[in-house]
């Protein structure tokens, strides 16, 4: 259960609600856009703590096989991540 | 059917007893009070089962009720005055979130200066926040406009909150001999409350929400056509009312002698009889006069209000509301329906009972006269002042 | 067993929304709303999170959500609960997220009377310290001395004049059922406080300070921190309230340097020696009420 990404589509007349009641988690835009510098993960160096995943406010952290993974899609690239990173397994780079 | 002696607020209270909303909130004002201490005690002894919650202040009362509403709940609310003016945010909350709650507003003048008598100023003021406004002229009525009014939010062509006034004291304090259905009767009349526009824990939705310049106005249109299409949902709701309850209404407005009437006057609300009394005084002396009384504001009658004033001379409109710096409103609405219907004639206006203030059936009598002579197009009833 | 980064549900509820990079006040919610469930029905007046979050047609809770009146938090989540159970539903959570201003000032007639019936409902405050949304404009909880945008730091006036309004306590003098202050700075304690009030029949309210870099004049990184340091220099406090007594769960024996956490944010940096010192011996003052009749478990 998650808000997800939609297929592209208008919204015409039709398709806007009688009411201003809508499917929950209906995503249609991403976020990265916003950054100018993205986490990266060194997997060497993380230890799957999950520090990264409990504190980001956007919650594109998930843990898979131990190992810290970044929805770059959501992502804002506040850098909270590498911050609290005890390891200093996720670095901050520029975008390109 | 049973008969009792109920005055308006009592009636109204039967009403929605008899409507089982699921979720009641209000806050007292007066003379709204006796509606919710019916209901509370109706609460207590059993006889309705209500989340009745008391909450502390009219903006809480109505954004409960759309709480309630919001989960598919039937919610009802009271209120009047400044309480409707301290809920109004909500009021348009509700609307434009098509939310199809009832509440009754027990018509009351607005302060500066304070005063607790009858007038219309709160509700008219609120003619443009996108809820159904209906004006009881009785006690019968208003129970039978608590049942309707529920079956015409509800309806999903409609799914728009509704106000019914009851003019203060004079409506909501007067007692008359009222026919109250029976549960089964009542039942029979309104289905329960369907809904997908709702918080759903099996369909999980997102509701209220914010949309820019793009979709907005799309939600505004449809909430228009929606009030637009509560004008053929009130002939249905009518219908099915006097099919299980033998009582017939007739839809927006309700005429009187008018079929010949060269000269009308259009009012709202409790004071509709006493004009149909002083009609018949005129008539028997040779004056062709009739009566058009608006039962609904919101939607507008313009097309039923033109219909029947088309053959009349001149008309007059009977308010108890002042646009300051203007007119009264139901004035500016009923010229704006001449005018769309192309009728050129003479109307005036004649604002009275502000604050309470007694209109006398010489007050109705000698605007009759003033409507069929000629005057002057805006008149505050008994205030002369001399303009030297 | 406490909450932590290993065992907090995966299932993410406010995802995709357009709040500030490093906002406290979306973690905040965030991860309430894991530890809720899917049966959680928010809802949330206008403020922040409403505006980044129902964007229509991107809407980022994927569980029950709804906007309130601004003033409307607690009246509709009363509203809320009461129709799920007039309608015989029991299994979730009417829950609120307001931010300061909303809970503080316009929405604390609605909370008061919400505690005051004692309605089933969790009620979570995330104090961000101003009208953020708007553009960080001076709330009641906007603490003493610092900067808004409607509380200048100029020749006559040094920023906000007046200390924070104590809310935790406003809501413990209605002998409420439970009430707490957290941080998202410890999350295990704030999300331990979350589920500990799920479960709880009552009203309940817990208070969340979630910093805006935005606002505060920090870096986007450092809202944890933080929301860390408040808490260690001792100017904001992590306690219960519960069955008429409050209890105080961490009780440091020496805070860190209030100078150090005021000087590393934009909104307290025209603060002089002197301001630092009132503000210094005020929280000494807090601290002393608060030891001598707080029960202290930390």
């Amino acid at each position: 259960m998650k808000p997800y990404l939609r297929e592209k589509r208008q919204f015409g007349f039709d398709d806007i609600p009688e009411s201003t009641a809508f499917e929950a988690g209906y995503l249609v835009s991403v976020n990265s856009g916003w950054r100018s510098i993205r986490p990266v993960v060194n997997a060497q160096k993380c230890v799957g703590c999950g520090q990264c995943y409990f504190y980001c406010p956007d919650g594109v952290l998930s843990m898979e096989n131990g190992k810290a993974k970044i929805d770059y899609d959501f992502c804002k690239g506040c850098g909270i991540c590498a911050k609290l990173c005890k390891p200093n397994a996720i670095r901050m780079e520029a975008e390109r | 059917m049973a008969k009792k002696f109920l005055s308006g607020d009592e009636a109204f209270a039967e009403g929605v007893r008899l409507a089982r909303p699921e979720v009641i909130s209000a806050y007292p004002i007066t003379p709204q009070t006796i509606v919710v201490e019916r209901l509370s005690e109706m609460v207590e002894n059993g006889s309705l089962r209500s989340e009745f919650i008391h909450v502390e202040s009219e903006h809480s009362a109505l954004s409960c009720a759309i709480g309630a509403s919001a989960v598919g709940a039937r919610a009802f609310t009271a209120t009047s005055s400044q309480g409707l003016l301290y809920m109004a945010e909500c009021l348009s909350y509700a609307s434009g979130g098509r939310f199809p709650i009832v509440m009754m507003n027990a018509n009351r003048s607005t302060a500066l200066p304070w005063n607790i008598y009858g007038d219309q100023r709160d509700s008219i003021s609120q003619l443009d926040c996108g809820w159904i406004q209906a004006y009881a002229e009785n006690a019968q009525e208003s129970l039978d406009l608590a049942l309707m009014s529920y079956y015409i939010a509800e309806h999903e062509a409609v799914s728009t909150p509704f106000m019914v006034n009851l003019d203060g004291f004079i409506l909501t304090h007067t007692y008359e001999t009222v026919d109250v259905p029976s549960q089964e009767q009542a039942d029979a009349y309104l289905p329960p409350y369907e809904t997908e526009n709702k918080l759903d824990l099996q369909h999980p939705r997102n509701l209220a929400f914010s949309a820019g310049p793009e979709h907005n106005y799309i939600f505004k249109y449809k909430a228009h056509a929606a009030m637009l299409r509560a004008k053929s949902v009130v002939a249905e709701a009518e219908q099915r009312f006097a099919k299980v309850f033998g009582r017939c209404y007739t839809g927006l407005l309700e005429s009187y002698r008018i079929e010949d009437a060269d000269y009308i006057l259009i009012t709202l609300g409790s004071i509709a009889g006493l004009c149909r009394e002083a009609a018949d005084s005129l008539r028997q002396k040779g004056h062709k006069v009739g009566v058009v009384r608006l039962r609904y504001l919101r939607p507008f009658p313009s097309e039923e209000l033109a219909e029947a004033v088309k053959q009349a001379r001149a008309v007059g409109v009977l308010e108890k509301d002042i646009s300051f710096g203007n007119e009264g409103t139901v004035f500016t609405n009923v010229n704006s329906a001449l005018l769309q219907a192309g009728i050129s004639i003479p109307s005036y206006n004649f604002i009275g009972g502000l604050g309470g203030r007694n209109i006398s059936r010489e007050d109705v009598t000698d605007i009759f006269e003033r409507i069929e002579s000629g005057t002057e197009r805006v008149q505050f009833i008994g205030v002369e002042v001399d303009d030297k | 067993m406490s909450i932590t980064a290993k065992n907090l549900p995966k299932e993410e509820y406010f995802y995709g929304h357009k709040a500030c990079a490093g906002c406290g006040g979306s973690l905040a919610v965030r991860n309430a709303l894991k530890v809720l469930g899917k049966n959680a029905v928010a809802v949330l007046p206008a403020g922040c999170m409403s505006a980044v979050g129902f964007n229509f047609p991107q809407l980022c809770f994927s569980n029950n959500a709804i906007i309130s009146t601004f003033a409307g938090t607690a009246s509709m989540l009363t509203g809320v609960e009461a129709g799920l159970r007039a309608k015989g539903l029991t299994d979730f959570t009417a829950v609120g997220f307001a931010g300061d201003g909303g809970t503080a000032d316009i929405g604390i007639q609605a909370l008061s009377g919400a505690i005051d019936r004692g309605d089933n409902i969790l009620y979570i405050c995330y104090d961000n310290e101003a009208y953020m949304n708007t553009g960080i404009q001076k709330s009641g909880l906007t603490p003493f001395g610092a900067k808004t945008t409607t509380t200048p730091a100029g020749q006559n006036i040094r920023g906000n004049i007046r200390p924070k309004k104590n809310m935790f306590e406003i809501a413990a003098a209605h002998d409420i059922t439970y009430a707490a202050t957290a941080t998202v700075g410890y999350m295990t304690d704030f999300l331990n406080k979350v589920e500990k009030a799920s479960k709880i029949q009552g009203t309940k309210y817990i208070h969340v300070i979630a910093p805006c870099p935005t606002g505060w004049g920090v870096p986007v990184s450092d809202t944890v921190e933080i929301a860390r340091e408040i808490v260690d220099c001792g100017l904001w406090y992590l306690a219960e309230y519960e069955n008429g007594k409050f209890t105080l769960n961490r009780d440091p024996e020496h805070f860190t340097d209030v100078s150090a956490y005021l000087k590393k944010q934009g909104r307290f940096k025209h603060l002089t020696d002197a301001d630092i010192k009132l503000i210094t011996e005020s929280r000494d003052e807090k601290w002393r009420r608060i030891r001598n009749s707080w029960v202290c478990d930390g």
